[in-house]
């Protein structure tokens, strides 16, 4: 059974832990911790074969060069986590009810939960936060040119993830069932409807009807916490894989200098 | 790009990774403070602007006009600048609809080798022109108030017509202003000046069964009021009698009967 090596973390030499003596025994309750968990992780691995994907996507290299802007595309991901796990949260205690259990519920949220307010502002301002953070990081693959060859795939989902990101904003607006997102909605809904083509297709999709009605609720509850997240999440999967298998850009100012090695080679 | 120029960048590629740093632990450390100051602000912006739930949705009388979340301004405000109503399709759906194809398609039609900023003049221009439009729309979209006031005078042709006319014709004018159509209609001196025309002289325009068909039967983007006459048809009546009196100021004081309210 092959034996799981951890790498050795780059820290300075004075910090590293001693290595251990041949022979002495291994007594300590840490350590047998250490076993336990290396066995664990052993047996899993066994059966999964998953280290080795593991090491491709944590240990290769990012180019020369990298700098805080490649961190916008992570931050827009955690973003969209927060809002899973706040939105999670936030379902427990909503329901969809048109006839006024809607604006209930979320009232019983904000007056009446733990933390309920707390946690309803974090979803709400969470929205804006990202969409901020998806144009930053649009912006920057634009103006890094990191849309041309190889990675035009990458950029294709990345504007469908855009796209989607605002039909959750768009959703996510009618839930309070206030004044303000029932009225905002309504216009939303009448300037898709009226779009050429599958304009009224699409319109009487979302109002589940010709005109908004009780079922028009439910509708973007479902669409805003199912369908559009579980799409979001796979095509956030497939922009990532692309994006180890590619490899990020280098900054487009950064020049290769030809590696010692091969200049080496070459004379 | 053609093949010589993708093997170019491959291998330029290559040799800029190779000189590079592993992703664990340098470029998750980076991502990691990143994230911790996304949640940091987000945090903040929970604890200092809060949740707060407006009034209650009321299909009958809006005392609210339509607003979309802030990051949407800049296409509300595209509807309000595109004004003659034949172009207003060509702002709801049309410039998003082109303006996403385009997005899809960068790549297929910017297929230069030239990464640097300043070496693609077009592209970094067109970006920072549109950049720029969106900034402003949306600026502009904020600082357009959610106007509920109406401050035309009662025109003395209407006073004519008796004080009860005259209390129909104020009280409509009171649902007009709380009912959310300045937020897309000029009256007098008040509201947008867009995306719907101006009500100002409506009247003269329209006949008030003609309004009325509209009020329930409207062209998008503008919402039925359908439910406002089913519920309070009284109001209803009222806000019609108002608009079906909106004439321009040459127009013959009393010559036709603008309609009763009871309209068709
Ligand atoms: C979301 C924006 C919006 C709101 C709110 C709105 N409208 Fe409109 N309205 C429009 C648009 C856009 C048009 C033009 C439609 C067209 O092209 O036929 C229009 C058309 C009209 C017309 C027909 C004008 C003509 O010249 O044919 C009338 C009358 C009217 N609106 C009255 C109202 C009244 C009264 C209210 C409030 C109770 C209201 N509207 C609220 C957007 C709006
Ligand atoms: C939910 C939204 C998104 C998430 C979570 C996300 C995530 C990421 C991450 C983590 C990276 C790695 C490099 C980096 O962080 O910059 C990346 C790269 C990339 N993203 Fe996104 N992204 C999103 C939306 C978008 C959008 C809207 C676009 C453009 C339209 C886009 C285009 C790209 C491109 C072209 C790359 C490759 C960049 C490079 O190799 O330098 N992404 N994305």
């Amino acid at each position: 059974m092959p034996k799981l090596k951890l790498p050795v973390p780059p820290l300075p030499p004075s910090m590293r832990p001693p290595p251990k003596r041949p022979g002495a025994p291994k007594t300590k309750p840490l350590d047998a911790a250490q076993e336990a968990g290396i066995y664990t992780v052993d047996w899993i691995d066994e059966r999964t074969s998953l280290s080795g994907g593991l090491r491709w996507l944590m240990f290769r290299k990012v180019p020369k060069g990298t700098n805080w802007f490649y961190t916008l595309g992570s931050a827009t991901m955690f973003a969209f986590v927060s809002q899973a796990i706040t939105g999670v949260f936030l379902a427990m205690y909503y329901r969809p009810d048109a006839a006024g259990g809607a604006y209930e519920s979320v009232r019983h949220i904000n007056d009446d939960v733990f933390l309920g307010e707390f946690v309803h502002g974090m979803h709400k301002w969470g929205s804006s936060v990202m969409v901020i953070l998806i144009f930053l990081h649009m912006a920057r693959t634009f103006f890094f040119g990191a849309y041309k060859y190889p990675r035009e795939l990458n950029w294709v989902i990345g504007v469908a993830l855009l796209i989607l990101t605002f039909v959750m904003s768009l959703t996510g607006y009618l839930l309070p069932f206030d004044q303000r997102s029932y009225w905002a909605t309504i216009v939303a809904n009448n300037i898709t409807a009226s779009g050429p083509f599958v304009g009224p297709y699409l319109g009487d999709f979302l109002n589940g009807g010709a005109e908004f009605n009780a079922t028009t609720l439910s509708r973007f509850y479902a669409i805003h916490m199912m369908l559009v997240p579980g799409i979001i999440g796979a095509l956030i999967g497939a922009h990532l894989y692309l994006v180890a298998k590619l490899g990020t850009t280098a900054p487009p100012w950064v020049k290769a200098k030809p590696a010692d090695e091969l200049t080496e080679e070459r004379a | 790009m053609n093949r010589r120029q993708k093997e170019e960048y491959l291998r330029d590629y290559s040799v800029l990774k190779a000189q590079g740093k592993p992703f664990f632990p340098y470029a998750v450390a980076k991502d990691g403070a990143m994230a911790c100051l996304v949640l940091l602000v987000i945090i903040l912006m929970s604890i200092l602007l809060g949740a707060e739930l407006g009034p209650k949705a009321d299909p009958t009388t809006t005392t609210y006009t339509p607003r979309p979340e802030w990051y949407f301004f800049f296409l509300f405000e595209l509807l309000r600048v595109i004004k003659p109503p034949e172009y207003v399709a060509l702002a709801t759906i049309g410039i998003p609809t082109i303006c996403m194809i385009m997005l899809f398609l960068l790549p297929f039609y910017d297929r230069g080798p030239e990464r640097r900023p300043e070496r693609r003049p077009v592209a970094t221009l067109t970006a920072i022109l549109i950049i720029g439009a969106m900034g402003y729309l949306t600026y502009e979209g904020a600082a357009a108030g959610p106007p509920t006031q109406i401050d035309t005078p009662t025109p003395a042709s209407v006073i004519a017509e008796g004080p009860k006319v005259v209390q129909q014709y104020e009280a409509g004018r009171q649902v007009a202003a709380q009912s959310g159509c300045l937020a897309c209609h000029k009256i007098g001196e008040n509201g947008n000046g867009g995306p719907g025309p101006a009500l100002t002289d409506i009247a003269d325009r329209l006949p008030a069964a003609g309004i009325q068909r509209t009020l329930i039967n409207p062209t998008a983007p503008m919402p039925s009021f359908k439910s406002l006459q089913t519920n309070q048809p009284e109001k209803f009546k009222n806000l019609v009698a108002f608009l079906g009196r909106l004439k321009s100021e040459s127009g013959t004081a009393g010559a036709a009967n603008p309609g009763t309210g009871s309209g068709g």
